[in-house]
Parts: structure tokens; C-alpha cells; sequence
């Protein structure tokens, strides 16, 4: 597979660390009234979807970006490929 | 005598003679020949046994899709088992033996097997081996592997070189036959970046085995004269020998090229084949198509083979199998071999068709609406039986038999990606399906053009389709006039009432197997494949797979699609392992690390031990020393009783930076570090998510925005990629940057009483490093023997006062051997990781083996250290009830009862008078070792409410080795437990 890097352009997945759904991103906050219920979703509860998928691989061998990729387990098309940082961003995340 | 079955003409070089050896008898043959032609030449028609009945076998292919004529090639390191007499390029002094008999080819004691037939049916393995159950894998295995054996290894270390190559292409075109020549001309002359492969040594695909003219050249010399074009292109590049074995993601191909197994050593420092990674913008397939053969009773004699490679050895290699041959086909393209041989000189004693109004092309006798039933000869075909129209039955001596069923195109590659292909009923075979890996098309016979004219031309279009879609614009070459006849057949796939009638003659797979699986309920091709064996020989049933379809196809009553294939999948030939290891092999698959002190240590007669990728000093044997322990209790007490030095450069090390480094320290370890000092260390427990502790270490804070932390060895690569996890993905905004310093930096430990004195005369005078200046968990800067930048940090691992000293990698060695002079006065020694690891057993310091991956903070003995003012990974999830039961594992220390005895760790912990078994489990020991200080074997481990239960006395239990220890639970501290020595 090639992963088009948002800053260094195509690169071979082989360089890349593969982690597993983007929604690891949306760490509960620790302090909800039921912090715990929504870590047990957030670690255990995951999509497997036949289709699309949002997930997080890291540039290992390369800048040690953290990426979320957009693939399609099916086809293993690649359609978006984002800094994980800047999801993160969007997502409200900060310090 | 020799080469008594030469033929006038060919693409072979008549000018060189080239020696050979075929199990131990010598042969002549020419350059251009395979191993498979130059045998026929010969007159050489038997070339291997069948898998399973030790059928006497012949080539029926002239390509890589043989199943039959499968032998070992070269000698000594180099033999190679289970290559394709029919590809494989003959060269001078080659040596090729056949493989699955004994004692001889032509006398197999395991012959009786096909005697046995009956017994040795489709899922024979299946009913037969199933019980006693003990009697297969010390009987019914090594029988059946002894019998069913292909060839054989080496066992010698293979000398050759693989390489791996990565390439680029705007056009990878696979197969240089009519179509792929034309489209590469066309792509080739529009200036795109092409790759032309072909898996032949010769390009030019059926060109070169057929006589029609292309234009005013005949075909092999238009190819020639084509590939002459292509190669003085710089645009183009010519990969002869190379397969492309299959199509992945995003337009990646891989791809075998075969640089030096047509000579018989590989030049110096040259690989012997080269595995490609080709990135392509665009595919075209034009991988031709292979023939299928008709099934009839005893079909599988050496002689009998498909007729349009009957027709290649005489056109192309001027050989031919006998000097009296008949031809067996349903369709049109089946008597053009009558043609071409009779034209050979070869006489042809009928053409049997299976069509009734079959069309008489050939000048020799025609038979219509008749059909090959049997055949005989022992060891090769001396007659074949045909029963005619009217049903009367004519043997034929003829001493070779060209079949020919029609002709399947190449889909293979085209289903890589799981699509299916598509049936053509005016072909009677399978062609590429709609849905084709992104960036492939098909041309040429690959997608069913079978004429040369329609291969030249689809070749030719689909170049210019594939560059348009490249937005590069190709002018249409002119093609030369060809032959143009249409597919002209009538489906027919095997002889009714056959029954031992091989379908895949290299699985021994038969008509008859086919019928029982059918009848047993395996009627899914899947199924079949699996119950069967059909297809599943290294060929992958390219010649076998269609007929296996069509009679299961007529056993169902369903068409032969509705019946359907099995999945195409990589590689379209075998590959050798070794290509697939390329230079990963030996020390160059997992390369060593050494520490900075290996040179030294190696100096020192040092025992090594690999952690990881790393090679460490496991003790330093001294003169007189003749077992492990003698030399680790000596480090051991030396260390205690005055100072030892000992190379920690392997632990991870990662350089934190930034105005929120503290912040982020909070985060990902469970105790707080914001407030932690400028100048001080403290220990950390890191934890997963689900609040399993992960790994652990020591920061050092040595400026406001600069920590310097520790991990594990085996953690250092997982604990920096999960730091920048949690930095980038979630604290993105937080001000602070990571480098793994790992490898800059040489780290010793000096620990025991007097290490401070030994480091005041490595440290410059200008350091105050006293109690006083520089107390237990300090750290700084510093510099050393004169000036050189180090850092230094007092922590202790091992229970003693001691300090870890580093300096930049490259005076690792310096300061190994200044500390080890500077020791000299104390008796200083260096110790090793065995050493390393009694000490930190004796202090009751966890490691690996209790940070297993199974244990929380509270297991640990350090629940109370989890700040539950601030949030960190793991916090949350580590509150979890069924981690905090009553009775949670607590890590306690284990000695003996009786000191002399020792336990083993990984035993479990049972109370005295419960009976041994998982009910009764109590806990597990974790770490073991004999401490010399103590004189006797203490243990680490996790007992249940451990920390509640010291002074108890119960059962280490070690089934393995049937052994069961009294054992007393202790404080996990055995040395100085109040940490005076620390702070010493």
C-alpha cells in the first residue's frame, strides 16, 4: 500500500506502525461523573467496519508523524490521509 | 545417437554444443534449449514420478505452468528440488536429477503404489490415518511424507545472493508475446516510462513457437527485431526472466527476475535472483492464455502432452517427443500442430477430433467425431486406443500424443484483488471479469484476443488507452499484417466412461476423484480443491483447474460458471523463499547492537548474551572460573562489598523538551513529576490504558523545560511511539518535543560503597559530587576526565550507593576503561546483566518479569504511588473493581524453608495441604535467583493478598519438573530494606 503523507507526499505503508481506529483520539475526560463507563468504550468498544475506516498508522521509519488514514478495509482504497494532530485539533483536543 | 529427435531449423544456436547431465548420463544440447527440450532432443521422454502413484511422467508444457516434468537441478548447496524442467535454461555443465523414485527413474519401488490406486482415492488420507490418534504423528506422517515426497534439500547453507529492487514505471506492461510487444512499441514511442517482463529468457511469447508471417517476417523475427526497438529506447526497460507473480495495493507489483539461473554460477558479488517491487501508474496484462487438455484413460504418459507445446518444441526448439506422433483436439488451433510437425518431418499419424464435422487442415488422416480412450506404454506412450464414429476401436502406434482442449486465458493477475473472471461461451473458457485491480487493463489472448492480429492490435490500443488515461498522448504504430483465423471448437473436456483419467497429473487428481468428492457431498469448488487436492500442486492447476470444473460442473447439472472458480491468489509461480528473504538473512535480518563497552568486554574474555537487538555482557569470567555462578557470585559480592561497574547504555533513553515536558510527564506516568526539582531523579510507573503497568524509569529533570527520561531495553521503540501518540494525538497543543537519545549516549552504572570514590577521580575536581552536594536521587551535569560534557544521576538499581554515568556514545570506550583504572584501588569489578539481575532481586526491584504485561500498580506494591490529583493514562481504567479485589496478586519475596533447597521461577503457589491444582492457585513465582549475599535461592513473585501474608509458609509448586519446594513468603526487600546503603 502507499500512504500519501500530508508532508512528505507517497510513501510505501511499510514505513508506517499501524495502531488501529482514530477514535482513540477522543480520550474521555478523566473527571466525567462516569469517566469510567466512557473509558470502557473508549479502550474496548470498537468499530470493525467492512468499508470505510478512520485509523491511526505512524511514520516509524520516516518523520514519526502520527496519521490518521482513511481506508476502505474492503479495497484498502485510501481516500483522505490527515496529520493526526490536526484531527486532534478539530476534535476540540488541546493540552 | 544423440539427439536423435533433433529437428532441422528453431531459435537455437546449432553453432555452440552444451554438455548436460540428467541423472547421471550425459546429454548434449544447444544454447536456447531448456532443460525439457534438450531432453526430448534426446530422445527423452520420462522425466518424473507422479506425487502419489508414482506414474511415470513426461513434460506436457512448454512453459511454467508444467505439472509433470518437476526435477531437481545443480549439486551440493546449489540443488535446488521441485524446478520445471520445461523453464529452466540449459547451460553448460548443468546437473539435473528426478526426483520421487527409488531406487531409479525408470524402475520406482513406490510404483506399487499405482497398483494400489484403489486404496489411495480422493480423501484416502482423510478416512485411512484418522485413529489411533498417537499413530500419526509417529506413524501415518513420516510413511506418508517418505512416500509422497517431491524433491529434496540441500541442508546446506545457500550460497547464492537475493537481492531486493524497488522500480518505477508510468506502464508496467507483464508478458512480450504479439500484444505486450505492441503495446510496449506504442507506450515505448510515446516516451512513457515503461516496463516490459516477461517470465521467458526469449521475448516474443508465441511468436517464437508459431510459423505465421507478420507482415513480411515471420514472427520471432518480428519480435526479435521489435525487442531490438524496445531496448534501444532509455525510456524502456526489458526484464526477460522475470515473472510477475502478483498484483497488490495501489498499483504495486511484484516481481521475480531470475538474473543468474541460466548460468551456472552467479558472477561474484552478483545476485542470483532479484525480487522487485515495481510501482506502476498503469498495468496492461498481456500474460497470452495456457492450453487445457482433454481427459482420457491414462492420459499421463510421458509423450502425451498439450499440442501447442508439441508445436513449440518443434518450431521453436527443433524438438520433438517421437518421430511418430497423432493429435488429439476439439478444436481448429489443435491440428495446426499436424501442420507444423508433418512440415518438421515428423511423421503425423491422424488428427482425432472430437468434432464430428471438423474440418480436414492437416495432409494427413482426419478423424472426425472420434475420441483418444486409452493409451499404453510403460514407461512412455507406445499406443493410444481410438474409438471411432461408429464405435469400434483402432489402436495407433504412435510414440507421442499432442492434446488440445482449447485454450484458457491468463486471468490469474486479474483476480488478485478477489475479482472474479468471466465465462466465454464461444471460448469455452473464463475471461478477465469487470472488475480488475485499479490501473490494470487486459490485453491479448490475457482477455481472449486469440488471433495474432487481434493480440497485436488490443496490445496496441490498450497502451494508448492506459497513457490517455495518463493524460500522455500515443500515436498508433503500424502493425504488421498477421493471421487473423477465429477460435473455432466445440467444448469437450474429457472421454466419457474414463475414470482413471488424470485431471492433475501433479497432484494425481483424476476424473474419478472428482465423481467420489462429488458423490461424498463436496460439490463447492472450494471443497472440491480442498478434499480433491485439485489445483493445489505448485502449478496451481493452470492446466488442470477448468477440467476438474467441468466434470464437477456435469456432475451438478449447473454450467460450468454457475459452478465457479476458486480464488487466484499470489504468486502466479512458486517463488524461493530465499527471494523473499532477499539480504534479510543471517546477521543481516536482525542486525546487532553492541554497547558502547563490547569492545572491552570482548577483551575481557566476556560471556554475551542478546536482549533484544542488543549483545550484552552476561558476567566476565575470571581464570579459574569454570561455572557461570562462580564468576556472577563474585561480581556480585565485589559490587556489595566495594564498587562494580556495569555497561546500562541499553535502556531507553528519551530527551523530553519544552515548556509543558512536566506536564506531560504527569500525564503519562502515575505519580506526579510537576513539581519534581531541577537537579533531581524520581522513579516512574507508566501504565497502559486498561491500567496495566507497561514500563518503567527514571526522569531526571535538568532544566525547568528539559527532562531526560528512561525506559526499559525492550520497551525503548513502544514507549517513544506511544509517547508521540499521546503528544500528537492527544495534547496537541502542548509544548513539548521528543528525541529517542538512545543511542548518543554511553551509560555505566558505578554502584557499592565506594563508588562515590571511585567516580571523584573520573568526575573533575570542580564537581562537588559529596553526600551532601549530590544526595541519593541527584542529577546534573558534569564533566569528566578533564573537561568531557557527561551526565550524572544517583539512582541505584542494585540496593548499593550508586550513581549512572553518561557521556557521548563515542567515549563510551574511554570511559569504560578509565573507570576500570580508576577502580583498580578498590578492587573494583564490572559486572554483567546476571549479575545486574541477583542484585536488583536481592533489593526486591521489579522488572520484565513482573512488569509482564498482567499486572496493575496495586500488584506491584506500589497502588498508593497512582495520584488520584491529576489524570494520566491508565488512571481511570485502573480504578476497575476486579483489579482491587481483596485478594489482588501483591508482589512478597520467597525464600526456602530449608535453604539448601531451590525453586525454579514460574512455579505456582499453593497453600499447604490444597492440592496442586489451577482451584488452588494462589500466585506465581516471577523472578528466581541464588543470592551469594544470603546463601541461598530467593525468589520474587505475586501471591494473593500478599502483603497481608509474610512469615506464611507454602508450596512453590513446578509440575514441569516435578518438583515441590516449602517456601516462606518475605519481604520483597532481602537487602537493606530501610535503603540506608542508598543514601549512604
Amino acid at each position: 500500500m502507499i500512504i500519501d503523507h500530508p508532508l512528505l507526499g507517497p510513501r510505501d505503508a511499510q514505513e508506517f506502525t499501524y495502531l488501529g481506529d482514530a477514535r482513540l483520539i477522543e480520550r474521555p475526560d478523566w473527571q466525567a461523573a462516569d469517566a469510567a463507563e466512557q473509558f470502557y468504550d473508549y479502550l474496548y468498544q470498537r468499530d470493525n467496519p467492512a468499508g470505510e475506516h478512520r485509523e491511526l498508522w505512524f511514520h516509524e521509519q520516516g518523520d514519526r508523524s502520527w496519521l490518521v488514514v482513511t481506508r476502505n478495509t474492503l479495497t484498502h482504497e485510501i481516500t483522505k490521509v490527515e496529520m493526526a494532530r490536526d484531527v486532534a485539533r478539530a476534535k476540540g483536543r488541546s493540552k | 545417437m544423440s539427439q536423435i529427435n533433433r529437428l532441422s531449423g528453431g531459435l537455437i544456436d546449432r553453432t555452440q554444443t552444451l554438455d548436460f547431465r540428467f541423472d547421471g548420463k550425459s546429454y548434449q544440447g544447444h544454447p536456447g534449449d531448456t532443460l525439457a527440450s534438450a531432453l526430448l532432443a534426446n530422445g527423452v521422454r520420462l522425466m518424473g514420478r507422479s506425487f502419489k502413484y508414482h506414474r511415470p511422467r513426461g513434460p506436457i508444457s512448454s512453459g511454467s505452468e508444467e505439472p509433470n516434468a518437476i526435477v531437481e537441478l545443480r549439486t551440493g548447496a546449489r540443488q535446488e528440488p521441485n524446478t520445471r524442467a520445461t523453464t529452466a535454461e540449459l547451460f553448460e555443465g548443468l546437473e539435473a536429477k528426478s526426483q520421487n523414485r527409488w531406487p531409479s527413474l525408470a524402475f520406482d519401488a513406490m510404483g506399487i503404489n499405482d497398483r494400489l490406486s484403489p486404496f489411495f482415492a480422493a480423501g484416502f488420507y482423510y478416512k485411512t490415518f484418522m485413529w489411533p490418534k498417537a499413530f500419526w504423528e509417529k506413524l501415518y506422517e513420516p510413511l506418508i511424507r517418505r512416500a509422497a515426497g517431491l524433491g529434496s534439500l540441500s541442508k546446506e547453507a545457500d550460497p547464492d545472493i537475493y537481492d531486493k529492487g524497488f522500480l518505477h514505471c508510468d506502464l508496467l506492461i507483464i508478458g512480450a508475446g504479439p500484444a505486450g510487444l505492441a503495446a510496449a512499441l506504442t507506450a515505448g514511442r510515446a516516451g512513457a516510462d515503461v516496463i516490459l517482463a516477461d517470465e521467458d529468457f526469449l521475448m516474443g511469447g508465441r511468436l517464437n513457437a508459431e510459423t505465421f508471417a507478420l507482415g513480411d517476417d515471420g514472427g520471432a523475427q518480428w519480435a526479435a527485431a521489435t525487442v531490438a526497438e524496445l531496448a534501444s529506447l532509455p525510456n524502456v526497460r526489458l526484464m526477460p526472466r522475470t515473472t510477475v507473480l502478483g498484483a497488490f495495493d495501489h498499483g504495486i507489483y511484484g516481481a521475480l527476475e531470475r538474473n543468474a539461473d541460466h548460468i551456472a554460477l552467479p558472477a561474484a558479488g552478483k545476485p542470483r535472483q532479484t525480487l522487485w517491487r515495481i510501482y506502476t501508474r498503469r498495468s496492461l496484462l498481456c500474460a497470452g492464455a495456457t492450453e487445457r487438455p482433454i481427459a482420457f484413460d491414462n492420459n499421463d504418459r510421458p509423450g502425451i502432452m498439450l499440442a501447442g507445446a508439441m508445436r513449440a518444441y518443434a518450431n521453436r526448439w527443433a524438438a520433438t517427443p517421437d518421430r511418430k506422433v497423432a493429435i488429439f483436439t476439439n478444436n481448429d488451433d489443435g491440428h495446426r500442430t499436424a501442420i507444423d510437425l508433418i512440415a518438421g518431418g515428423v511423421s503425423v499419424a491422424a488428427v482425432i477430433d472430437t468434432r464430428p464435422d471438423a474440418p480436414r487442415l492437416a495432409d494427413c488422416e482426419l478423424l472426425a467425431g472420434a475420441h483418444v480412450v486409452d493409451s499404453k506404454g510403460r514407461l512412455g506412450l507406445r499406443f493410444v486406443t481410438v474409438r471411432l464414429t461408429d464405435g469400434s476401436s483402432r489402436p495407433m502406434e504412435v510414440g507421442a500424443l499432442g492434446v488440445s482442449g482449447g485454450w484458457n486465458p491468463n486471468v490469474h493477475l486479474t483476480c488478485h484483488h478477489r475479482g472474479r473472471p468471466a465465462w466465454d461461451g464461444a471460448l469455452a473458457a473464463f475471461v478477465p471479469g469487470a472488475e480488475l485491480p485499479r490501473g490494470m487493463s487486459v490485453a491479448g489472448a490475457a482477455k481472449g484476443a486469440f488471433s495474432t492480429a487481434a493480440a497485436l492490435a488490443s496490445g496496441a490500443a490498450g497502451a494508448v488507452a492506459a497513457l490517455a488515461d495518463l493524460g500522455v498522448k500515443a500515436r498508433a504504430v503500424k502493425l504488421p499484417e498477421a493471421e487473423d483465423v477465429p477460435v473455432n471448437l466445440t467444448p469437450f473436456w474429457y472421454v466419457k466412461g474414463a475414470s482413471r483419467a488424470w485431471i492433475d497429473p501433479q497432484n494425481d487428481v483424476t476424473v474419478k476423484d472428482v465423481k467420489l468428492a462429488h458423490q461424498e457431498g463436496y460439490r463447492s469448488v472450494e471443497h472440491l480443491k480442498r478434499y480433491t487436492t485439485l489445483g493445489m500442486a505448485t502449478d496451481q492447476g493452470k492446466t488442470a483447474n477448468i477440467g476438474g470444473l467441468a466434470v464437477m460442473a456435469e456432475m451438478t447439472g449447473k454450467s460450468i460458471p454457475e459452478t465457479g472458480t476458486t480464488i487466484y491468489r499470489p504468486p502466479y509461480s512458486p517463488v524461493p523463499i530465499a527471494a523473499f528473504a532477499g539480504r534479510s538473512a543471517g546477521k543481516d535480518f536482525r542486525p546487532t547492537r553492541l554497547t558502547p563497552s563490547h569492545k572491552w568486554a570482548a577483551e575481557q574474555g566476556a560471556v554475551f548474551v542478546e536482549v533484544g537487538m542488543w549483545l550484552r555482557a552476561q558476567w566476565f569470567p575470571r581464570p579459574g572460573e569454570t561455572h557461570w555462578r562462580q564468576s556472577v557470585d563474585r561480581e556480585v559480592l565485589a559490587t556489595r562489598k566495594s564498587v562494580g561497574i556495569c555497561d546500562v547504555t541499553t535502556l531507553g533513553k528519551i530527551d523530553v523538551q519544552g515548556t509543558d515536558a512536566a506536564e506531560f510527564l504527569n500525564r503519562v506516568y502515575v505519580n506526579a513529576f510537576a513539581k519534581l526539582a531541577v537537579g533531581k531523579v524520581r522513579y516512574g510507573l507508566m501504565l497502559r490504558e486498561d491500567g496495566m503497568a507497561t514500563d518503567d524509569g527514571t526522569p531526571a529533570r535538568l532544566a525547568d523545560d528539559h527532562f531526560v527520561m528512561t525506559t526499559t531495553t525492550a520497551n525503548a521503540v513502544s514507549v517513544y511511539r506511544h509517547l508521540e501518540f499521546c503528544r500528537q494525538c492527544l495534547w496537541p497543543d502542548m509544548d513539548v518535543q521528543l528525541i529517542s537519545t538512545t543511542e548518543a549516549w554511553a551509560q555505566y552504572s558505578v554502584a557499592g560503597p565506594n563508588a562515590r570514590k571511585l567516580l571523584q577521580k573520573i568526575v573533575d575536581a570542580e564537581h562537588d559530587i559529596s553526600n551532601e552536594a549530590f544526595p541519593y536521587m541527584a542529577c546534573g551535569e558534569v564533566t569528566v576526565c578533564g573537561g568531557l560534557r557527561a551526565r550524572l544521576f544517583r539512582i541505584s538499581f542494585s540496593g548499593e550507593l550508586a550513581y549512572e554515568i553518561a557521556v557521548p556514545t563515542r567515549y563510551g570506550d574511554g570511559l569504560i576503561r578509565a573507570l576500570v583504572e580508576a577502580g583498580q584501588e578498590f578492587d573494583a569489578v564490572v559486572y554483567g546483566t546476571e549479575a545486574l539481575g541477583v542484585m536488583r532481586i536481592e533489593k526486591g526491584h521489579a522488572a520484565g518479569n513482573e512488569l509482564n504485561g498482567t499486572t496493575t500498580a496495586l500488584n506491584l506494591g506500589m497502588g498508593k504511588m497512582v495520584s488520584k490529583k491529576k489524570d494520566c493514562i491508565g488512571n481511570t481504567l485502573s480504578e476497575r473493581e476486579g483489579l482491587n479485589r481483596d485478594d489482588a496478586l501483591n508482589l512478597v519475596g520467597f525464600r526456602p524453608v530449608h535453604r539448601n533447597e531451590v525453586f525454579a521461577a514460574g512455579s505456582h503457589l499453593i497453600n499447604t495441604g490444597d492440592e496442586a491444582n489451577a482451584a488452588n492457585d494462589q500466585g506465581y513465582l516471577t523472578s528466581v535467583a541464588f543470592s551469594p549475599n544470603l546463601g541461598h535461592t530467593i525468589g520474587l513473585g505475586f501471591l494473593k493478598n500478599g502483603a497481608a501474608r509474610l512469615g506464611e509458609v507454602m508450596r512453590a509448586v513446578n509440575p514441569v519438573q516435578d518438583a515441590e519446594i516449602s517456601v516462606e513468603v518475605v519481604s520483597p526487600h532481602f537487602i537493606d530494606p530501610e535503603g540506608e546503603r542508598l543514601r549512604a
